[in-house]
């Protein structure tokens, strides 16, 4: 192929990327505007003599939803990774009975509709007495990361070679010591990968916090967003702001991460 | 080594416990429900009368049902032939090698990753009726044309994306699309890089052009994948709500609730917790019907989360 037409190729997908994520260029574009500006015809293609107002009515405005969300999400981080790390743990080095059944349900409970864990979650949480907690929405989202997590980290630890392993408990080591101090540090970028999308999954979430919590004062970022837009529709620049303030942990996780995010897709093929 | 896996067991446990207790339990709990009358105040008074199937008749019975069941069909069919059709022409695109490939390949993901309340959020500013950059432009378009030729295509006026019974649910479902791409990109993708480079070689030495390569080599090599993606897509976009509920509340009368949406209003805003249930086993059955066929075509629980 020569220089002129892989050149040409870029363009063309350029074009293809501009198109596609010109939604976003919108949404950044809408952040950056007064709300007057946003009720002109023609639109203003470029922000302008724009203004910071939005982000800084999101964050006063929104600043409690944003932390509610950041608790959750970090909840839900620490809550999956102490449930799936052991059972990968497990499910990759001890052959188990019962060890394919339990795959099989993972596989098979990520295909349940988010709306049916809702409402029979509800019921559950309203006998336990935790609805409208922090507690509620983490262990909600934690239903969304667990199955994922296990999966990925089990595909993971599966590669780690076994003479790795069984040299250390030929020398005494306890599974335990032989998680903590071979198979955890070999695997840092599979626990990486898995508390990424844990987090992203509970700070994405939108169904269990609109149903499990009626209390304004937990509400997180995504039902914060939702209401604003059923109550005051005329302020896009503020709701614009509050979308790309929210958009940020998506794009460090593209940044930091790049490399894992695509194994992500992939091996959440399972996710949701 | 009968203590060796027992102590392997014991790491289990907790996830064992934790599949009984946030999967096993709650499940049981809404098929019970879904044979009782469960309103609001049963979960004060603990009172939720046995009805037998007396829910589900309600539910089928609903002319609602045949509405939502033709939405949720019509949904995600729309959804899945245009997210594989893009996805797999953009798959096959990103197989070229230019500068930027890389780079430009990993910004496409980005709608992928976005809260999908943000995303449904931009696509309602999108879709304003007055204000949106959508009808901006066709009105733009549209003036331009009538100062031509003196016909105005849309009459002066913007499409009712969103408040319109016609158009709600092709408008949710070109925003659903534009969520799904990446996700079918990324797979087709890594499926195209599989098929080794000989074959097409030998294709092109036989004489093969592009689209006989392509329906030949390319299209019968990616079949397991294409139906890895399409199962996938399938499952998925039978749970879609953050959108729907962003865009329309599955609005007006109606004209956009999938079964999804609609047993979430059955539930909570109507609060008929018992009928709102048996919808939502409607849509697990419904669900898993596919996800068996999708796990009985090969891929078995070994591979999951490895690809």
């Amino acid at each position: 192929m020569t220089k002129a037409r892989s050149a040409r190729t870029t363009v063309a997908a350029l074009l293809i990327v501009g198109v596609l994520l010109f939604p976003l260029y919108w949404m950044v574009n809408a952040s950056l505007q007064p709300s007057t500006a946003l009720l002109e015809t023609p639109p203003r293609w470029v922000p302008l003599g724009g203004t910071l107002d939005g982000y800084q009515d999101a964050l006063s405005g929104q600043g409690g939803a944003l932390l509610n969300s950041t608790v959750v999400a970090v909840g839900t981080v620490l809550l999956t990774l102490a449930v799936a790390v052991p059972a990968a743990y497990a499910l990759s080095r001890f052959s188990l009975p019962g060890g394919r059944t339990m795959l099989f349900a993972l596989l098979l409970v990520q295909m349940i509709p988010g709306i049916v864990m809702a409402n029979s979650l509800y019921a559950v949480m309203n006998t336990a007495g935790i609805l409208n907690t922090y507690a509620a929405m983490i262990l909600a989202d934690s239903t969304l990361a667990v199955p994922f997590a296990v999966l990925i980290l089990r595909a993971f630890m599966v590669t780690i070679p076994r003479a790795l392993t069984e040299a250390a408990e030929v020398d005494g080591a306890s599974p335990l010591r032989v998680l903590v101090s071979i198979v955890l540090p070999v695997s840092r970028n599979a626990v990486i990968t898995s508390g990424l999308f844990a987090f992203l999954f509970a700070w994405a979430d939108f169904l269990f916090a609109v149903t499990l919590n009626k209390d304004d004062a937990m509400q997180p970022v995504t039902v914060a967003i939702y209401r604003f837009i059923g109550a005051h529709t005329a302020d896009w620049n503020g709701v614009m702001a509050t979308g790309v303030i929210a958009s940020v942990p998506a794009a460090v996780l593209l940044v930091v991460a790049q490399r894992y995010v695509a194994a992500g897709v992939t091996g959440g093929a399972l996710k949701d | 080594m009968p203590s060796h896996r027992l102590r392997g067991a014991l790491f289990l446990a907790p996830l064992a416990l934790y599949i009984a207790v946030f999967f096993g339990y709650p499940l049981a709990t809404n098929v019970g429900m879904s044979f009782r009358e469960y309103t609001a105040a049963s979960f004060y008074t603990g009172e939720a009368p046995f009805t037998g199937l007396e829910n589900y008749a309600r539910l089928l019975g609903d002319p609602l049902f045949a509405k939502t069941l033709a939405n949720t069909v019509l949904f995600t069919a729309g959804s899945l032939v245009f997210q594989f059709g893009i996805g797999l022409a953009l798959a096959v695109f990103f197989q070229r090698r230019f500068p930027l490939n890389g780079v430009l390949r990993s910004l496409l993901l980005v709608p992928w990753l976005l809260p999908l309340v943000v995303s449904g959020t931009v696509w309602r500013w999108i879709y304003d009726q007055e204000y949106g950059v959508l009808n901006q432009t066709l009105l733009g378009l549209g003036g331009a044309v009538e100062r031509l030729t003196g016909w105005a295509p849309l009459g002066g006026e913007g499409i009712a994306w969103l408040s319109s019974t016609d158009m709600a649910l092709a408008s949710v479902t070109i925003a659903n699309v534009w969520v799904g791409i990446p996700f079918n990109m990324v797979i087709l993708y890594g499926g195209l890089q599989n098929i080794p480079r000989h074959l097409y070689e030998a294709a092109a030495l036989d004489g093969a052009g592009p689209w006989q390569r392509f329906r030949h080599v390319t299209w019968p090599l990616l079949r397991p994948v294409t139906a890895v993606v399409l199962m996938l897509g399938l499952v998925y976009t039978l749970k879609v709500f953050d959108v729907i509920m962003v865009l329309t509340n599955g609005g007006p009368a109606n004209a956009s609730h999938t079964l999804t949406t609609w047993s979430y209003q059955i539930s909570f805003t109507d609060l008929d917790f018992g009928t709102g249930a048996a919808a939502g086993n409607v849509l697990i059955l419904i669900a898993l019907a596919f996800a068996l066929v999708y796990l009985r075509s090969g891929r078995t629980a070994d591979e999951g989360g490895a690809r």
